[in-house]
């Protein structure tokens, strides 16, 4: 029969039209705004900086290497790195950025920046709805609105925050038992030698000292 | 398939008088590939295509690479003959200095095909062919006579690198417009400075940048000292 | 200013295009078909002469996305331009970043371990699903169908956009695959969601199928239409769909071998008269392959690691020497030629763009049909202008 290809077509549509007024798989559309899609958890849209504890400044985790920088492939981040140094986490006196900016328009989400950094730092944030009506500094973020807290990283993606946050105890622990050896070691050295100055210089440079291979090994086993 | 040796041997019993010469790849790919002669090139590339065991009817990829002028710098030992005051009294002595010497070595523009055989099921075979330099001498001849495949890529080369295609069927340029004056993919190439407005600036565009925002002060605090 | 080069164009030769008088006299309308146009899948401009309905002359015109991606690839790292490739051809990212590390892994010699393969070949095979349904869905609106059957292939696509998006985090610009492997492992779950998906794309392949493949409005208007010969298809260097619409059995899953394609049982679908009826039917029935190659990847997956423990992210400098690579993309073959010169960018970045060597057959198949086949033509050779003008 002429036309018997048309009806079968004609029959598919009309399925699927019936059907959406009685199933949910077959009525598609979601009604944004009102309506939202389920949230998926690995999303990323753009950077953002973690800091630990509550304040923003001081628990900022960014040493300013600059290996984003250079990393980023449109070249959307511009670092300025601080003279003075402040106590990181580990409490060990570290440079920061006085100036780490963003450039939303240019930034194309490819996550690069968070692969490479070495310090946990950096991570993607999950907003998206960022428009803005200031054409020339509306989407240019600096420090203050690119830091979030760690609790907020656990909230937007919780595996990838705690797998995060086990690395760095892990790092932490094996910073503070290698301190603890060294330390262990300079007494012990000191006792046996002969002058008594030399304990608490030891002590003293035995410290640091330790902590140092400790963020250096960290460095090695995230690149390998 | 046969090695690249044996196709050499096979155009230069089939094509008498190609220059043909093996371009060793170091890589680990092992893709080697065949310098052609731009005299016997077309001939060569239908013997290729129309061989029955090589039988390379498909072109796959057809493109630039540009190879800027290099200064090579070079110690070379020159002995010279100097007057030298030698025991009280001026002689003719040799003496062997080590001079540093410059040349340059003059660049030039390459197109580079990769074969493939649909009937035969083998490839790559690479072929290449070298412009004489960069500047005038630029022709090299079309291989799409023998494969129409070539015709946007070797439109897009004499876009891109200026290598200009005799026998071309239609050579304009392909993806710049047609007013358009340079070459972009030469190495050289400096791009126009229209750069809009770039907050993170970087490298070479911040100091573009900040040259031009310089300039632009000076200017402004002239006419202001004038005007003042 | 017009674009038709007329004395030099009458070359004789069997792979040059055909030469259509036009009947009667009067001056032939020189129409420009784009760059806005609802149909040309993007900005691209065919300048066509047409004496009243019969296309007499026809040149395409692009360049107007053109990026210079090359030259970006010059001045970037090796990983720096991953995210790039995915901007080629938008709608497939996860095979032009296969592609991509395939040429880099071929001028290193990287291994790839077996679960980064089967990951690959299951994300590759997905997106081959996505392009073809949206590439039919794109042909159907353009005959008229004003998108349903397009919104139907888009509602089976957003479904495998959620998948891209649960395990890389994007659901196009993905950023993927690195030299040596893949970046993130799947989950159980994540599988065990894949394989809920495919169940449900047998069903929608039929659908689609009883919706389109015997009405008889397509099939007027796409049979006998848009005719390439499959001498000409392989000289013009035509690959994908629509080289095996014209009934050349070329598919460099099979020839080459890449990754582990040859574990898999699928077959390749060929046309016999290489219309434009042929490479819509092809674009379902490699769907329907497809399906079969993600139900094998998925049974087989084997545990292990995703990435070349020797791969280095930083600081990556490949020894001096070329490659080229290439892997059988949705649209056809997609291939990368890698210069390097032992620094850590690469000396010459070539894409080999499927897309746009397609279109080199464009004029001889449009030439002496109606201006209305001349749309449907060029939707079946499915380009994308992102990679055709890179």
């Amino acid at each position: 029969m002429l036309g018997e290809g048309i009806l079968k077509g004609l029959g598919e549509t009309a399925r699927n039209f019936a059907g959406s007024f009685v199933s949910a798989e077959r009525l598609t559309t979601i009604q944004y705004p009102e309506e939202r899609a389920a949230p998926i958890e690995a999303t990323r849209d753009f950077p953002f900086l973690v800091y630990d504890g509550a304040d923003w400044e001081a628990g900022l985790r960014c040493v300013a290497c600059q290996i984003c920088e250079k990393e980023c492939p449109p070249k959307c981040i511009y670092i300025v790195k601080s003279t003075d140094k402040k106590p990181d986490a580990l409490g060990k006196p570290q440079i920061y950025p006085t100036r780490f900016d963003i450039d939303i328009s240019v930034c194309m989400s490819c996550q690069i920046c968070v692969e490479v950094c070495p310090f946990e730092a950096i991570k993607m944030d999950t907003e998206f709805e960022l428009s803005t009506t200031d054409r020339f500094g509306g989407l240019l973020y600096d420090r203050e609105q690119l830091a979030r807290s760690n609790e907020y990283y656990h909230t937007i993606h919780p595996t990838e925050a705690a797998e995060v946050d086990a690395r760095l105890a892990e790092e932490k622990a094996k910073a503070e038992a290698k301190a603890k050896a060294a330390a262990v070691a300079a007494a012990a050295k000191a006792a046996a030698g002969p002058a008594a100055p030399k304990p608490a210089a030891a002590a003293a440079a035995g410290a640091p000292a330790a902590s140092a291979p400790a963020v250096k090994a960290s460095e090695g086993e995230k690149q390998g | 398939m046969k090695t690249v040796e044996e196709i050499k041997a096979a155009i230069e019993a089939a094509v008498p008088g190609a220059g043909v010469e093996v371009v060793p790849n170091p890589s680990v790919s092992g893709q080697h590939s065949l310098r052609l002669a731009a005299s016997h090139a077309v001939e060569v590339a239908t013997f290729l295509r129309d061989d029955a065991e090589l039988a390379l009817d498909f072109l796959s990829n057809a493109t630039g690479v540009d190879w800027p002028d290099k200064e090579v710098s070079e110690k070379v030992k020159v002995t010279r003959t100097v007057s030298k005051i030698v025991d009280g009294t001026e002689q003719q002595v040799e003496e062997t200095v080590e001079e540093t010497r410059k040349h340059v070595v003059p660049g030039c523009l390459e197109a580079v095909y990769h074969l493939f055989s649909v009937a035969k099921k083998h490839g790559p075979v690479v072929i290449r062919m070298k412009t004489a330099n960069r500047t005038d001498q630029v022709h090299l001849p079309s291989l799409t006579p023998v494969w129409r495949s070539a015709e946007f890529q070797e439109r897009e080369i004499f876009d891109l690198f200026g290598i200009v295609f005799t026998g071309h069927p239609d050579l304009r340029r392909l993806l710049m417009w047609e007013e358009f004056k340079d070459h972009p993919m030469r190495r050289d190439y400096v791009e126009p400075d229209d750069f809009e407005y770039e907050p993170t600036a970087h490298d070479e565009v911040l100091k573009r940048a900040q040259e031009r925002r310089a300039k632009l002060s000076a200017v402004v605090s002239g006419q202001e000292g004038a005007g003042a | 200013m017009s674009t038709f080069v007329e004395e030099k164009d009458k070359l004789p030769g069997w792979n040059r295009p055909p030469v259509i008088e036009p009947d009667g006299d009067g001056e032939l309308l020189e129409v420009a078909m784009g760059p806005h146009h609802p149909s040309t899948h993007g900005v691209f401009r065919m300048d066509v002469a047409l004496d009243g309905e019969r296309v007499i002359r026809l040149k395409p015109v692009f360049g107007y996305l053109h990026r210079n991606h090359e030259k970006l690839g010059e001045g970037m790292s090796y990983l720096g331009s991953m995210p790039f490739t995915d901007r080629l051809d938008y709608m497939c990212p996860l095979t032009n970043n296969w592609a991509y590390a395939l040429a880099v892994e071929k001028l290193t010699g990287q291994e790839v371990p077996e679960r980064a393969e089967y990951l690959r070949v299951i994300l590759g095979e997905l997106t081959r699903v996505v392009n073809h349904a949206s590439a039919i869905g794109f042909l159907i609106q353009e005959m008229g169908a004003s998108g349903t059957p397009l919104m139907y292939a888009f509602k089976q696509r957003e479904k495998i956009l959620d998948l891209f998006e649960a395990l890389t985090g994007a659901r196009m610009m993905v950023n993927y695959m690195r030299f040596g492997g893949c970046r993130v492992d799947a989950t159980p779950a994540w599988l065990g969601a894949v394989r809920k998906v495919l169940d449900d794309l047998p069903q929608f392949a039929d659908e689609f199928e009883n919706l389109l493949r015997g009405n008889e409005i397509l099939m007027a208007r796409t049979q006998g239409v848009g005719i390439l010969r499959p001498e000409l298809a392989v000289n013009a260097g035509v690959t994908g769909p629509m080289l095996r619409a014209s009934g050349v059995n070329y598919d460099i899953r099979k020839v080459d071998g890449y990754g582990i394609y040859n574990r898999f049982k699928f077959r390749v679908p060929l046309g016999e008269h290489w219309d434009v009826y042929d490479r819509f039917m092809i674009r379902l029935l490699e769907m329907r392959e497809s399906f079969g190659i993600i139900d094998q990847a998925l049974k087989d997956i084997p545990g292990g690691p995703i990435m070349d423990p020797k791969a280095k992210l930083r600081g990556f400098r490949p020894k001096p020497g070329e490659a080229y690579g290439r892997i059988e993309g949705p649209k056809g073959e997609l291939g990368f030629y890698l210069i390097s010169d032992g620094g850590p960018n690469p000396y010459r970045y070539r894409i080999r763009p499927p897309s746009l060597i397609n279109l080199t057959v464009l004029e001889d198949m449009c030439l002496g049909s109606n201006v209305a086949d001349v749309v449907l033509i060029f939707g079946s050779v499915d380009i994308v202008l992102g990679e055709v003008d890179r």
